[in-house]
């Protein structure tokens, strides 16, 4: 039995200790956000946060997780309802298939949290492990500059960096 | 009066505005091909008690919007808010057979034969509302699901079925709705984005039946190749592996749990692989291609004077390597053999066409099949989804009663998807003593560019059973949809104009339908020659194009894109900086789109960026237009990658773009600074699909901003940093020139 907490609950599973962080989360737990993109580390359609940082849940023996904390994009709520980055994803309808969706919001996230206002430049270098094929991606920086500003921040474009 | 009398009657009372106000349904009597392949207006539209509509399509949203467009329309037509209407896409237990949802005809075939039924349906509640109003149809508004009399008296839709059959044939000429607020040319928000922007079941990937197992197929490193044999007894012996299914050449494992299933996949796969199809040619496989054996088809034959004797002769050579669909997700399926029946839950574009595949690969009668479409990660075209589809049915139909969830490794996908056939385009142009063209030749020659399944077959699997069922020998799609030659038609008034192209049957690489087939090649090469001819004659290549382009809404575009760039003010280019232009109309028949866009080439290292890309687009109306410009959006970038990075690489024993470290696709960094889609929209027009419609005008611009800022043209995609600086390198060699 192993023991791991996902968007602040504790759960126990019963799966080998070399299994996946994402083959948990996806089947032991039902939680559909992480997807299974590449299971090489790629793609980031995996993406979950541990410990705020964001990790490739598909390279993650679920076993080696210890106390580190596991957060989803199901945990990116607000009362119930969707957090800043889901929102602002909505309101820029930032998707085609949606398969990268996830991921892209859960790394987002951790930048944000941890740089409330980064550069345009250091949003894409930020946003540079994770793969869409549909080529959403201008509407994904759009989603995550909206999603800046409603959390009180901002993006900053390049030019104001060095006017 | 009949019930065909009344309406005979009412639709003639109606005709009178449809003519009055030109917004018409179909331009003759017929009706949309769709729906004259399902007329039964209830096969597509059912109004049930409580009011609320269920509305049928055999198409399948990809994630290209369809569900959201079609709901529009189906909206718009019956007078009801779009949260009424419950859509049901392909099935084939419960909607209309529309084929495969592909070549951007979804809205044309669908959103046509909806926008009909539903105009029907409308009226017909209008009919009945009519009837028990006691008053005429005509006085009638229909409005949020509901009729109303002038007197304020109103009947909702729910009430209204209840005393109608719509077991009835569709009218063809059943005007559209006038007046009051239309739901058509809003931008409805995407209906799929809610579940996924927040983890809800919004894929095949994500089912979880009760019972469920989980299975992956076995196969060697790509297609051409198979496993060694393992040991089986040993893995089946693993803890959690339920069976290793084998029959004939396919094996799959089952077990109670994803992960370990991947544990015996890879144990199955330890002993090795083999080459098991003759060897891949060492050449660059575009090469191979333009020396095969090949069968000629004309393409287009303008006539025209033959070119004046002191003509100069303007020659190039264009190529692309293979491309990979790429999808994120790998393909999956969930497959369920019960009672007699496999039911199987897929992302595959075509579950008719698929059911037929998989009753002949199950010997089972279509009708104890069923498949269900659900959306699986972006396909772009033809890649695992069917093959995935018949793996699970096989592993499924060895565990009776148990779901049977089946999902590709990153490896497989890449090894075994069905490719974008590589291409060459020989162009050559005579121009007369006016600079002005006097002859044009178009050759192309390519692979199939659809061994989409029909048939066991056309199945990965058909084709690993004892005995093996035969793969479908590949024919060329006719224009004007045309496969490799769709698109090798310039749009141009050309004189004296013929195209050729050599289809080549033997397939060094298994190839089927990639986004825009043919056309992206095609595009690529009829727009870099466009302004290569430009520069030969000292013309701005915008309106040297506007000097052969003779259809008003193809010049809209033109200078719609060329004036919100700014391409009459352009920086010249030069020095690494560059600007270039394209357009297109998709297969000459639909989305017209031109796409102008600058870019800064590292001299150093080879690297292109591109600050800022303008599109304009004519799709006929539009009925969500953020739906077109996300799709134009995606395209466009998505062109980019194919155009800038990517080429599937082989050595002789098999593909070596095994994942995407071995097949880079662009990235956030690399994407375009900006990207502006102008939509224009054209009411009462046509729907036109925009899916592939950037796909060649985004290439060929590219192309030409980097002639433009390195005076040197790159023809062979893609312009990789290898290839930008081996152009760059003083002394040169441009083998496919020959110019004079």
């Amino acid at each position: 039995m192993i023991t791991l907490t996902v968007n602040g609950k504790a759960h126990q599973v019963e799966v080998d200790p070399d299994t996946p962080l994402l083959y948990v989360l996806r089947n032991e737990l039902a939680l559909n956000g992480a997807k299974f993109g590449c299971g090489l580390g790629q793609c980031g359609a995996c993406t979950v946060l541990l410990d705020d940082k964001p990790v490739f849940s598909c390279l993650v023996p679920v076993a080696a997780l210890g106390a580190r904390k596991v957060r989803t994009l199901e945990g990116l709520q607000a009362n119930g309802k969707p957090g800043p980055l889901p929102s602002a994803f909505e309101a820029e309808q930032a998707a085609q298939c949606g398969y990268c969706i996830a991921g892209m919001i859960v790394r987002a996230q951790a930048l944000l949290e941890k740089n409330p206002r980064p550069t345009e430049e250091e949003v894409r270098s930020h946003l540079a492990p994770n793969l869409c094929r549909c080529g959403t991606h201008m509407r994904i920086l759009r989603a995550v500059r909206r999603a800046a500003e409603a959390m009180g921040g901002g993006v900053r474009d390049v030019a104001e960096q060095t006017p | 009066m009949s019930a065909l009398g009344r309406r005979r009657f009412l639709a003639n009372a109606l005709v009178v505005s449809f003519v009055l106000s030109g917004r018409g349904l179909a331009q003759d009597k017929k009706l949309p091909p769709s729906l004259a392949k399902t007329p039964h207006l209830d096969s597509w539209i059912r109004v049930n008690a409580d009011g609320r509509v269920t509305v049928f399509t055999g198409k399948a949203e990809l994630g290209q919007g369809i569900r959201t467009a079609l709901t529009q329309v189906a909206a718009h037509e019956l007078a009801m808010p779009p949260a009424g209407i419950d859509l049901i896409t392909a099935d084939t237990d419960l909607t209309p057979d529309e084929g495969v949802t592909a070549g951007s005809h979804s809205m044309q075939d669908s959103g046509t034969a909806i926008l009909n039924a539903a105009a029907n349906v409308r009226a017909l509640l209008a009919e009945a509302a009519a009837w028990q109003f006691a008053i005429a149809a005509d006085q009638i508004v229909m409005r949020d699901g509901a009729a109303h009399a002038p007197d304020g008296r109103r009947i909702g839709y729910g009430d209204l079925a209840a005393g109608l059959s719509l077991e009835v044939q569709a009218e063809p000429d059943m005007p559209r709705r006038e007046g009051g607020t239309s739901v058509i040319g809003q931008n409805l928000p995407r209906l799929d984005i809610p579940a996924k922007v927040s983890g809800g079941q919004a894929y095949v990937q994500d089912i979880r039946l009760p019972g469920m197992l989980h299975a992956r197929v076995v196969r060697g490193p790509s297609d051409g190749t198979k496993v060694k044999a393992a040991d089986i007894a040993a893995v089946e012996k693993m803890p959690g592996v339920v069976k290793v299914v084998r029959e004939g050449g396919f094996m799959a494992v089952v077990a109670d749990q994803e992960w370990r299933a991947v544990k015996a996949l890879h144990r199955l796969q330890a002993a090795g692989w083999e080459r098991s199809a003759p060897p891949i040619p060492a050449s660059d496989l575009r090469e191979t291609i333009r020396r095969l054996p090949a069968e000629q088809v004309t393409i287009f034959d303008y006539p025209g004077p033959p070119s004046p004797a002191d003509a100069r002769t303007i020659r190039a050579r264009y190529s692309r390597p293979h491309l990979m669909h790429g999808s994120v997700g790998p393909s999956c399926a969930v497959a369920q053999w019960a009672n007699g029946r496999m039911t199987v839950w897929t992302h595959s574009q075509g579950v008719y066409p698929l059911r037929k595949a998989l009753a002949e690969l199950l010997r089972l009668e279509p009708q104890r099949v069923r498949c269900i479409h659900v959306e699986g990660a972006g396909c772009y075209g033809h890649n695992g989804a069917d093959d995935v589809a018949a793996d699970a049915a096989l592993a499924a139909r060895a565990v009776p009663g148990k779901p049977v969830r089946l999902q590709w490794m990153r490896e497989q996908e890449h090894g075994w998807e069905p490719l974008g056939s590589a291409m060459v385009v020989e162009l050559a142009a005579e121009l007369d003593a006016q600079n002005r063209i006097a002859g044009w030749r178009h050759e192309v020659w390519s692979n199939t560019h659809s061994t989409r399944p029909t048939t066991a077959g056309g199945l990965l699997a058909g084709g690993e059973l004892d005995p093996p069922f035969a793969t479908p020998k590949p024919r060329p799609i006719p224009m004007p949809e045309g496969g490799g030659a769709r698109n090798g038609n310039p749009i141009y008034a050309l004189p004296n104009a013929r195209g050729t192209f050599h289809f080549v049957e033997q397939m060094p690489a298994r190839v089927s339908a990639l986004r825009g087939l043919g056309a992206q090649m095609n595009v690529f090469a009829i727009e870099s020659f466009m302004d290569e001819l430009a520069a030969a004659t000292g013309a701005d290549p915008v309106a040297f194009r506007l000097a052969w382009l003779k259809d008003e809404r193809a010049r809209d575009v033109v200078r719609t894109a060329a004036d919100r760039f700014g391409w009459p003010a352009r920086r010249k280019g030069g020095d690494g900086v560059g600007t270039g232009f394209a357009f297109a109309r998709y297969k000459n028949l639909a989305t017209h789109c031109a796409v102008a866009l600058e870019v800064r080439v590292d001299r150093d290292t080879g690297e292109i960026r591109v600050p800022r890309v303008v599109a304009a687009v004519d799709s006929g109306e539009a009925v969500n237009p953020d739906g077109i410009r996300n799709q134009i959006e995606g395209g466009i970038v998505q062109s980019l990658s194919w155009t800038t990075l990517e080429a599937v690489g082989f050595d002789k024993t098999h593909r070596a773009s095994f994942d995407w470290s071995a097949y880079p696709i662009l990235r956030f960094p690399a994407v375009p600074g900006r990207v502006e889609v102008h939509v224009i929209d054209r009411p009462g027009e046509p729907f036109l699909g925009a899916g592939e419609a950037a796909q060649g005008p985004a290439a060929a611009a590219l192309g030409n901003a980097v002639a433009d800022a390195l005076g040197v043209r790159l023809r062979d995609m893609p312009l990789s940093p290898q290839r930008v600086k081996a152009a760059l390198r003083p002394v040169r060699a441009e083998p496919h020139q020959a110019a004079g």
